[in-house]
């Protein structure tokens, strides 16, 4: 079974690279969000994997949902910060347009 | 009454967090959920001191496993769509606004976070009763409200 | 190899496979409305059946006379719990992200205007 769940958080690796695309050539700021909430969801299910694997599931789990509340306060705080500024908009970070 | 519910809810989660049955910790942990209960016992029953809202929950319950069937569903669809080489003639982005006939607010929000749940919708805007929907395909706009609507209004409002 | 860590591994794939789905989604499509949508599935529905799978495994040999077993299955209430808390959160935190973009301007990718 171990093997199992190691193949499958290889496989989370992989789709966290993949999101990570975005998070780096996003070309506004909200589609970097979008894309850090994809990572932060993944990263939660491989904390719990991690707890497996390490045989300390119920130290790794608390981990996982405090993450996970993370997740969903970062969503909502970055936005409401970046909501008042034009760098919103487009371009990269705003400076070079 | 409200006052004891919410202090047993409070208390079965900490027992669920916390996992330690010590009498140290549970003495910690009934002295934190009575505080939480006297400062904030009107939040978890807003507007309905009776326990009408538990029944709710148990009916959203049984709504639940229907949900997950049609976000299976329409989680395949977009996957289909996300790895179709010619992704952009397929897909074709539209706004679409309709009226519920839910009358009460939590069968509203339940309405509106199932349509962001289910992929290919997502709800953009609230006012009263028109929402204001982004569909990413013309099948997944055309399935708008329909069966969803209908098993909110049985499941919470009782028609 | 008993018939639940079967049943377990194929909802851990299915969940990992989605996971890279959702992935692929957000790096392809055109528009930032559009990709939305592969991340709200990868948040809802992969998110739910990985969790599953792992909740399913805790208390693969549950035994009523163990506390052992017990604090399994309180283990396994807690992930439960993170799949509500995400099914709750994960809606509001894609309209709050929505919003903020209807409101800063981001225009829609449309059809029409690609054909024109």
């Amino acid at each position: 079974m171990n093997t199992v769940f190691l193949i499958a958080a290889l496989g989370l690796l992989v789709s966290t690279a993949i999101a990570m695309v975005r998070v780096v050539g996003g070309p506004t700021v909200l589609d970097r969000i979008v894309g850090v909430n994809v990572v932060g969801a993944q990263t939660t299910i491989l904390l719990i994997l991690i707890g497996y694997l390490f045989d300390n599931i119920s130290m790794f789990l608390d981990i996982a949902i405090a993450y996970a509340m993370l997740n969903f306060i970062l969503a909502i705080g970055v936005t409401k910060f970046f909501l008042r500024r034009k760098s919103a908009r487009g371009g990269g970070g705003g400076e070079e347009h | 009454m409200a006052r004891l519910v919410t202090f047993f809810i409070m208390l079965f989660f900490w027992v669920l967090i916390s996992g330690m049955f010590d009498a140290f910790h549970m003495t910690v942990g009934a002295l934190c959920c009575l505080l939480v209960t006297i400062f904030s016992h009107d939040l978890l029953f807003y507007g309905r001191p009776d326990l009408s809202w538990l029944r709710d929950i148990g009916k959203i319950m049984g709504y639940f496993p229907w949900l997950f069937c049609q976000i299976f569903l329409a989680s395949l669809e977009i996957a289909y769509i996300a790895l179709h080489p010619r992704m952009l003639d397929i897909i074709d982005p539209r706004l679409v606004r309709f009226r519920t006939r839910l009358r009460n607010t939590l069968s509203r929000v339940t309405l509106a976070q199932s349509i962001t749940l289910t992929p290919g919708t997502i709800t953009v805007n609230m006012a009263g009763n028109e929402f204001t929907v982004y569909a990413l395909t013309q099948h997944a706009a055309e399935g708008l409200p329909g069966e969803m609507e209908e098993r909110i209004a049985r499941a919470l409002e009782g028609d | 190899m008993s018939i639940l860590s079967v049943i377990v591994a194929v909802l851990l794939l299915l969940g990992v496979f989605f996971f890279i789905i959702g992935a692929v989604g957000i790096v392809r499509f055109p528009d930032f409305y559009s990709r939305l949508h592969a991340a709200g599935k990868c948040d809802a529905l992969a998110t739910a059946l990985s969790l599953m799978a792992i909740a399913l495994f805790n208390i693969r040999d549950f035994d009523w006379a163990l506390f052992q077993s017990w604090d399994n299955l309180r283990v396994s209430l807690k992930i439960v719990l993170i799949i509500l808390f995400v099914y709750v959160a994960s809606p509001a935190a894609t309209h709050a992200i929505t919003k903020a973009a209807f409101i800063v301007g981001i225009e829609p990718w449309e059809k029409r205007k690609r054909n024109r």
